[in-house]
């Protein structure tokens, strides 16, 4: 297997740059490129905008965006292009960027894609958004998903499914780009901005990544604030990016994360320059490869991509063992405790009394219940009221203590494996590659869960974890591998990523149906 | 553990969430299917595991007793749907 | 610890004696400037949703940060209440529907308070102390308010008061009348008071208590009990619970039954009611806040605390008692209120004249427990906020002292003091007015000599009735003014009648 050094990286397109860049040519271009061309003054932050706002008003079928903000586009573009004149020009500056829409954003309608937040127009910007608005990004719109990030393939938003740009081999078919985080990881695959903010709850960043052909980290608990990102489960939320290859992750990464003393869960440890991870060496590293994720019944060809990704990654001179982590099985069913109950909790507030939508009632229970039930959709109220139960007296011990019990148990596993010399720990991102709108989930809401089979422990045990497209499916389809790391290691995970991306086979997006 | 449809209106109620009377037998069905998922972890030996509170160790920062925001009603009531004199209104509340 | 109420505690019924059994959650205010997990102004009052930050009004992603000052103020009133202060504390998440409840849920601290077990001394008279043990004292968010009166058909609510910290201070059921109940209250606010931790204005709701009541027959296990919810004066206190025991009463002799419920005190009715309607299948779903880390401090942070804490009553009631060699009554009463406490201290301590006789600390209590505090009291002050400097009760006590001026001439001179000369020095006064006692044996044997040579019956009624010596005081004080030094004239009046 040859392994290219990482000054020939596959993205770079030296002829491209030189040339006159045409609006089209340049949504091609990575985050890394747009940003060097920006430096290079090669082209204009307005430019750059009006290629993406172009791209985006083609791909309305995609529905991605839940609103366009070409207006706050091309005004920062402007005011970006002064300040790479002027020589105040920050690591992301004019690099336009969809912001998922679970992220508040001051002016600008924040719906976490449901009814409930119908019309609520945020007073304030959240952490990690502002942290990319410091840094010089543009903000193109806000990105569909599922309500309340709840779902695993965009298809409970009020505003209707995603599309991915991906189809099958010789088929029409709408396929799912995955969720939560099915618009950020489809406008990104259809190249409709050059990175986007998502959310990772059990997979939302790592399984939409996955099926679409994207770079996506969840990185550990703590490193980005999660303050002004509307709730799921406060104990498992995190931001992260995804992005078209992992060096313009890590450039994302760097601006997004960072303490914030207005979230008492952040962590106050300095934000390494993850880009410089990328690409660096990873001889020696000792990547665990965990018995309990081969499932019965796994198919072949994850079994393969898998089997791949350990020999890129020996061949790139790190060390592979056999490790085990016993209590995986129960990480999905313990999730589905601990989520819903959190979330239960934490959607509580929307009541219709301050904001969003209000559906009168006779009095001010009938007014809360009459407003839930309008505002919430079928997946979210599903939830609520499993986590109710679970809260519920005489159950609370039974379900939600002993979930954080087992909980510690998944950790203590992880942390084991750490001790012992373990580096990063490498497995399949998801059980199977993209299906079809409408296919999964309608009879049994657990058939959709167990997308999250493999992502899920990541979130219990609040890890990093990477998502990196690794392959196709028999039917063409992207499928990626994930990597694991200990707390605060984005850095070893990033250089084992680029590993994987610079040996993994290029995978091609079809040609512009939607547009 | 499952949950009849006497108790799928009781949680329904403590979650504010209204339901009508035919879609309880439905979402009966969908929250057993989700409780016997789950179920699997009754078989987990859990004795002397301390629950999780936190997953990362790390200790509490507490913040200065300073006062920095408030002052304006208005960013505070701009989303509500029904405002009066700076106050929220809400159905009258029999106490 | 006081498990048996004395015989006249007992409350008669129809079938015999009954013993209530008391137990109070005091929610009390905590002093900061910011709320418990915003930086909203804590302030009472304010413009309708003014005092309110984005956490306060449950935005979307909003995210609580504790206030490092209330945590302070919750181990310093651990630590007046004698209590154990606990290193590691959670706080949870109660979970129910209000629209003054904005996050649909109240941070709390269920099952690991921040201070757990301590003990109050209680005076409930002068002759009678009780110890009444706590159970816990933990931090917890304040609702907003809802305003029921503005509209017939609509509620108004100002999330002003949402997110304010309060320390919720459950005591054990020790006490055993209404009197026991009351004094309880009065010394958790003395004790606040003192530490700074809670200002105890029960007005605006700062320090509001929720009494658990319950009756049985002496010796008997607990009775079941109701909790009357929110009552907001001393004086209610009492009041409620005499209500809500003689109802428990009247129901068990009628061969009925209690049930356990939460209740409302009306005092304009005198009468508690039940709050059915708040009662209806709570289930509050007691969970960890995610958004918060379990609270930790280490020891060294309360010492630090311990070693700035004030006096408290106690510790100054027992000084006094040996350093002025004051009445336990006094001390008592004194210290109940702080500033007094000090401006007694102010006052004993005040430099006198050179070379005058050291200051009698129970004539100043004396005056400053009687005259001074019944002037404080006219005009609605606390007796340290009068313009009466502690200098001019000093020097009113010194005068009558060294014997310039009699108790009576005091009286007046403090008169003047509160009217006309309201920053006067009292020496001044006293010489400016010539309101010197009259010393001079000769001065005053002359009006004596002269009353009896002009009273001869009277002279003669005395000698079969030395009452009448009154008579002669009275006289001799009006014809000197009442400068005449008392004992003197007395001294005089005896020898002279040959009485």
């Amino acid at each position: 297997m040859g392994f290219p050094s990482p000054a020939s990286g596959r993205r770079e397109k030296p002829d491209l740059l030189k040339k006159e860049l045409s609006l089209t040519d340049v949504t091609e271009l990575s985050l890394a490129e747009a940003r060097d061309a920006l430096v290079k003054k090669e082209i204009s932050a307005v430019d750059l905008a009006k290629a993406q706002i172009g791209a985006i008003e083609q791909a309305r079928a995609l529905n991605c965006f839940i609103v366009e903000t070409p207006e706050k586009a091309l005004a920062m573009a402007a005011q970006s292009d002064a300040r790479l004149a002027s020589g105040d020009a920050g690591p992301l500056e004019g690099v336009p960027l969809g912001i998922k829409d679970l992220y508040c954003t001051k002016g600008v309608q924040t719906t976490a894609a449901s009814h409930i937040l119908k019309g609520f127009v945020p007073t304030y910007e959240s952490t990690v958004s502002a942290n990319l608005w410091r840094d010089g990004a543009v903000m193109l719109g806000k990105l569909n998903l599922d309500e309340f990030a709840m779902g695993s393939s965009n298809e409970t938003s009020y505003f209707g499914p995603v599309t991915s740009p991906w189809r099958r081999s010789g088929s029409n078919v709408r396929l799912v780009p995955g969720g939560s985080s099915g618009g950020s990881a489809a406008a990104v695959a259809a190249r409709l901005c050059y990175g986007a903010t998502a959310t990772d709850t059990g997979g939302s960043i790592r399984q939409p990544a996955a099926f679409t052909g994207t770079v996506g980290i969840k990185p550990t608990y703590g490193r980005c604030s999660r303050w002004g990102i509307v709730a799921f489960a406060s104990s498992l939320d995190q931001a992260g990016p995804i992005a078209r290859s992992v060096r313009d992750a890590a450039i994302l990464m760097r601006s997004m994360a960072g303490y914030d003393p207005k979230d008492t869960t952040s962590v106050d440890v300095p934000v390494p320059n993850y880009e410089a991870a990328v690409g660096a060496s990873v001889k020696g590293k000792v990547i665990g490869i965990p018995k309990e994720y081969r499932l019965d019944g796994m198919s072949a060809e994850i079994e393969k991509l898998w089997a791949e990704g350990i020999a890129w990654l020996k061949a790139a001179g790190a060390t592979i063992v056999d490790i085990s982590l016993p209590h995986t099985r129960y990480a999905l069913p313990a999730y589905y405790i601990v989520a819903p109950a959190e979330a239960s909790s934490n959607l509580a507030r929307y009541d219709g009394v301050r904001y969003g939508l209000r559906v009168p009632g006779k009095d001010v229970a009938d007014l809360y219940e009459n407003t839930r039930a309008a505002g919430f959709g079928k997946e979210v109220r599903r939830r609520v009221m499993i986590g109710t139960y679970v809260l519920s007296a005489g159950y609370y011990d039974a379900y939600y203590v002993r979930a954080q019990k087992i909980r510690t148990l998944i950790k203590r596993d992880f942390e084991t494996v750490f001790a012992d010399g373990v580096d990063a720990i490498l497995t399949p991102a998801t059980p199977s590659a993209a299906f079809g709108v409408g296919e999964k989930g309608e009879a049994d809401p657990v058939e959709m869960y167990l997308n999250d089979i493999f992502t899920v422990t990541v979130n219990m045990a609040g890890l990093p974890g990477i998502a990196i497209p690794a392959g196709t499916s028999s039917e063409g389809l992207p499928l990626a591998l994930q990597l694991i790391g200990r707390a605060f290691e984005e850095e070893t995970l990033f250089s084992l990523a680029s590993v994987i991306e610079q040996s993994a086979p290029k995978i091609e997006l079809p040609p512009k149906w939607w547009a | 553990m499952s949950v009849d449809q006497a108790t799928v209106r009781r949680i329904a109620h403590l979650a504010r969430i209204k339901v009508a009377d035919e879609e309880v037998p439905h979402l009966a069905q969908e929250l057993n299917a989700i409780l016997a998922f789950i179920e699997e972890l009754s078989s987990v030996d859990v004795e002397g595991v301390e629950p999780m509170t936190s997953v990362m160790p790390m200790q509490m920062k507490l913040r200065a007793d300073v006062v920095t925001e408030g002052g304006e009603a208005d960013p505070i009531v701009a989303n509500a749907p029904a405002v009066e004199d700076h106050f929220f209104v809400v159905p009258k509340v029999v106490e | 610890m006081n498990t048996h109420a004395k015989p006249s505690k007992l409350i008669k019924g129809a079938t015999g004696d009954w013993e209530v059994v008391i137990g109070m959650e005091v929610h009390a205010q905590v002093t900061s400037k910011a709320k418990l997990f915003s930086g909203a102004s804590a302030e009472y009052g304010g413009e309708p949703n003014t005092h309110v930050s984005l956490v306060d009004a449950a935005m979307p992603g909003m995210l609580p940060v504790i206030n490092e000052e209330c945590v302070a103020q919750a181990v310093r009133t651990g630590l007046g209440l004698k209590a154990q202060i606990n290193l590691r504390s959670v706080f949870d998440r109660k979970n129910y529907f209000y629209p003054d409840l904005p996050q649909g849920y109240q941070i709390s601290q269920y099952k690991s308070p921040i201070v757990g077990e301590g003990i109050v001394t209680v005076d409930v008279s002068p002759s009678e102390q009780i110890a009444v043990g706590i159970e816990r004292l933990h931090l917890e968010q304040d609702a907003g308010k809802s305003l029921h009166d503005q509209s017939a058909t609509e509620s108004f609510v100002d999330l002003n008061r949402s997110g304010v910290a309060l320390m919720e201070i459950v005591s054990k059921p020790d006490m055993r009348s209404a009197d026991e109940a009351r004094a309880y209250v009065t010394k958790l606010r003395t004790i606040l008071r003192y530490l700074g931790t809670c200002d105890g204005n029960m007005e605006e709701g700062s320090l509001r208590a929720d009494v658990n009541v319950s009756v049985r027959r002496p010796g008997e296990p607990l009775g079941t009990r109701c909790e009357i919810k929110n009552v907001n004066s001393i004086r209610f206190i009492g009041q409620a619970i005499e209500t809500e025991a003689r109802r428990q009463i009247d129901i068990i002799e009628d061969g009925g039954k209690i049930d356990q419920e939460t209740r409302l005190f009306d005092p304009g009715r005198g009468e508690t009611r039940s709050m059915r309607s708040k009662e209806e299948a709570h289930d509050y779903r007691y969970f960890p806040d995610p958004d918060l880390l379990p609270l930790e401090f280490d020891q060294a942070f309360v010492d630090g605390l311990a070693a700035h804490l004030p006096e408290l009553p106690d510790a100054k009631k027992a000084r006094f008692i040996t350093q002025y060699g004051l009445p336990a009554y006094d001390a008592g009463v004194l210290v109940a209120d702080r500033e007094t406490a000090d401006y007694f201290e102010a006052t004993v301590s005040h430099a006198g004249k050179p070379g005058g006789a050291p200051r009698d600390a129970k004539a100043v209590a004396n005056w400053i427990m009687g005259d001074v505090a019944a002037y404080a009291n006219s005009i609605g002050s606390p007796v340290a906020q009068t313009h009466l400097q502690p200098a001019q009760i000093a020097a009113l006590v010194d005068l009558i002292g060294d014997g310039t001026i009699s108790g009576k001439i005091a009286k007046d001179l403090l008169a003047i003091l509160i009217t006309e000369e309201r920053d006067g020095d009292p020496y001044a006064i006293v010489e400016k007015r010539g309101m010197k006692q009259v010393t001079d044996l000769g001065a005053i044997e002359k009006v004596v000599d002269a009353i009896i040579a002009a009273n001869p019956d009277k002279v003669a009624q005395a000698l079969a009735k030395p009452s009448m010596l009154g008579w002669f005081v009275g006289q001799v004080m009006k014809q000197t003014g009442g400068k005449a030094n008392p004992q003197a004239v007395n001294d005089l009046l005896k020898t002279k009648l040959g009485l």
